[in-house]
């Protein structure tokens, strides 16, 4: 009995270091997540001024309907998704599959040069796109296609190649992470699976389309969804690439968002668009999680 | 590698095929370190020197002068870096110390209530930044009234949920019989964190002081909303105001850019292994 109780003391004791253990986690993410996600919830149903806002129902939410620009920036977002993401996939797996076959000093080589620009900040980089993209004719890229005779483009500052140039930027670089993960992946496939295969006499592409590809399927979701999230709340690049311009030709949900709550100061618009672009993510996720993740299990 | 091996072995069919696979990834490499190098050689250009000489993709020459232009032209430059280097710092610490309390609490002290908040911290993590931000730019600059200060820059990132979820991954395969020995030689909790739990988890803990201080490095998008007085503004919103200040100092721009890389090359190059190790670590057990 006695026994018995000093156990039950020494786990009760556990339960004060529990609490204090995550004290300071909690506070902050009580504070600086959820308190905001909950205010963000009734700014939306308001009409924000610093002192004192007005409550004003649905009609933010009503606004968005009719609001063009939104729709256009989803419209955008989806594009820029679209274009990305599958991309992204494919051709990190590719040069996951390249790379795998390498000596350990190569495949490390390879693999730190894919990363470097993720280490490198965006501010800087976006910089260097914007001089590769210089309109005059003696810019880089229009140096390039002029080789090809294609003539002078205004790169950024035409909607017609704007978004192209956005979605140009981004499959020239940063698949750094993806080609890690697909690398990892891929040594976790068992040899004896090739084995097996190479007794039947498969060869590399249907030893690819049977074993490899349906074996990283959670790898693939994962990157799926992760990079899906990701796009949907681009910012960055077309903040400091054109500002969403042409003619909004590039204005994303982010950057409207962006522009809402701190350009225009419209607080309860921009919150009212966030929590719709929360939805609209969880929606695609389930969606992919539902559609694609069936026989896949964690 | 079987996964590539064939029937008929022809040597010399297979040294074709690695050629080729390896010119492949050298020209994606090339692609993917151009814009760095450009980077790179233009910050070694003369200071102003606008229109086509500094497109060419060879160095004309090398001068430091736009470096020194760079921290003549703000009287911040070097405040800047400082900033940025206050801020990354004190972050990491932050979170190496108390998201590693919190992900040993959930990994391996039972209490009630754990897995609710557990659950709520992942689900949290599916929020996307547009819904903080706005309440959170109102809740600091507004309410608390602490813009243009290191405690502004500093406070929500003190404890990252990606990396108590970190921590509590890897903790969670330590094996309960050390920590219950531990008990049985009369160590509170306390000790056995700092004492076992910490020194073992050394690997995870640098994984995450690094992805964190690159993190906080490379960090835009905040310090921007919560600074508007240029002593108090990390490097990245430094070299944004830069741009804007005029576009012909392309020079001194590419070598400002170029210092607020370098300390994260070297940090990159001398800590490879563990930066692809994080990168790695959050995606397979997730």
């Amino acid at each position: 009995m006695e026994i018995g109780n000093k156990k039950k003391n020494r786990i009760k004791g556990d339960y004060i270091w529990g609490y204090i253990f995550i004290a300071v986690a909690l506070i902050i993410f009580c504070m600086f997540t959820l308190y905001p996600v909950i205010s963000a919830l009734i700014i939306s149903f308001q009409k924000y001024r610093p002192l004192g806002s007005t409550w004003i129902g649905l009609d933010n939410y009503k606004g968005l309907l009719k609001d063009k620009l939104f729709v256009k920036a989803i419209k955008n977002t989806l594009v820029y998704t679209v274009f990305t993401v599958p991309v992204s996939l494919v051709i990190s797996f590719t040069i996951a599959v390249l790379i795998f076959p390498l000596k350990k000093w190569m495949q490390t080589m390879f693999k730190a040069i894919y990363y470097l620009p993720a280490v490198a900040s965006g501010v800087a980089l976006s910089v260097v796109w914007l001089w590769i993209y210089d309109p005059m004719p003696e810019g880089l890229f229009n140096k390039l296609i002029g080789f090809l005779g294609i003539s002078n483009q205004n790169w950024l500052g035409s909607s017609k190649t704007s978004m192209l140039s956005l979605l140009l930027m981004s499959w020239l670089s940063g698949h750094g992470t993806s080609i890690i993960i697909y690398i990892a992946a891929l040594l976790g496939i068992p040899e004896s699976y090739f084995e097996a295969a190479d007794l039947d006499g498969a060869t590399f592409f249907k030893k690819l389309r049977y074993i490899v590809i349906p074996l990283l399927k959670p790898t693939t979701l994962f990157l799926l969804v992760t990079g899906v999230i990701g796009s949907f709340q681009v910012f960055m690049n077309a903040y400091m690439m054109t500002g969403g311009g042409p003619n909004n030709s590039t204005t994303m949900v982010g950057l409207l968002i962006f522009n809402n709550a701190f350009v225009y100061a419209d607080f309860g618009k921009a919150a009212a668009q966030s929590l719709v672009l929360a939805a609209i993510i969880a929606v695609i996720s389930i969606f992919q999680f539902k559609f694609l993740g069936d026989d896949v299990t964690y | 590698m079987s996964f590539y091996s064939n029937y008929n072995k022809n040597s010399k069919s297979i040294m074709i095929r690695k050629a080729i696979s390896i010119i492949i990834l050298i020209i994606f490499a090339a692609f993917t370190l151009f814009p760095i190098y450009f980077m790179i050689i233009s910050s070694f250009a003369d200071p102003i020197e606008a229109g086509a000489a500094s497109y060419s993709l060879l160095p004309q020459k090398l001068t430091l002068d736009s470096y020194k232009f760079f921290f003549k032209f703000s009287p911040h430059s070097l405040r800047w870096i400082l900033n940025s280097l206050i801020v990354a710092t004190i972050v990491t610490l932050s979170n190496v110390i108390f998201a590693g309390m919190a992900g040993y609490a959930f990994a391996k002290i039972k209490f009630p209530g754990k897995n609710v908040l557990f659950t709520m911290f992942l689900c949290s993590m599916m929020i996307p930044y547009q819904v903080v931000q706005v309440p959170l730019y109102i809740l600091v600059v507004n309410t608390f009234r602490i813009s243009n200060t290191y405690a502004s820059l500093v406070l929500p990132g003190l404890c990252g949920i990606y990396n108590i979820f970190l921590a509590k991954q890897f903790m969670s395969t330590l094996p309960y019989e050390i920590i219950e020995s531990a008990k049985i030689e009369g160590c509170n909790q306390l000790q056995i964190f700092t004492k076992i739990i910490f020194p073992l988890s050394k690997t995870i803990l640098a994984v995450m002081a690094i992805l964190t201080f690159m993190d906080n490095w490379n960090t835009f998008f905040w310090p921007f909303l919560v600074t508007s007085n240029a002593a108090m503004q990390t490097i990245q919103v430094g070299l944004k105001s830069f741009r804007f200040a005029n576009t012909t100092y392309f020079a001194p721009m590419m070598a400002g850019a170029t210092i607020a890389a370098l300390p994260m090359f070297i940090l990159f190059f001398s800590l490879q292994k563990y930066f692809l190790e994080g990168v790695v670590v959050g995606a397979v057990k997730g």
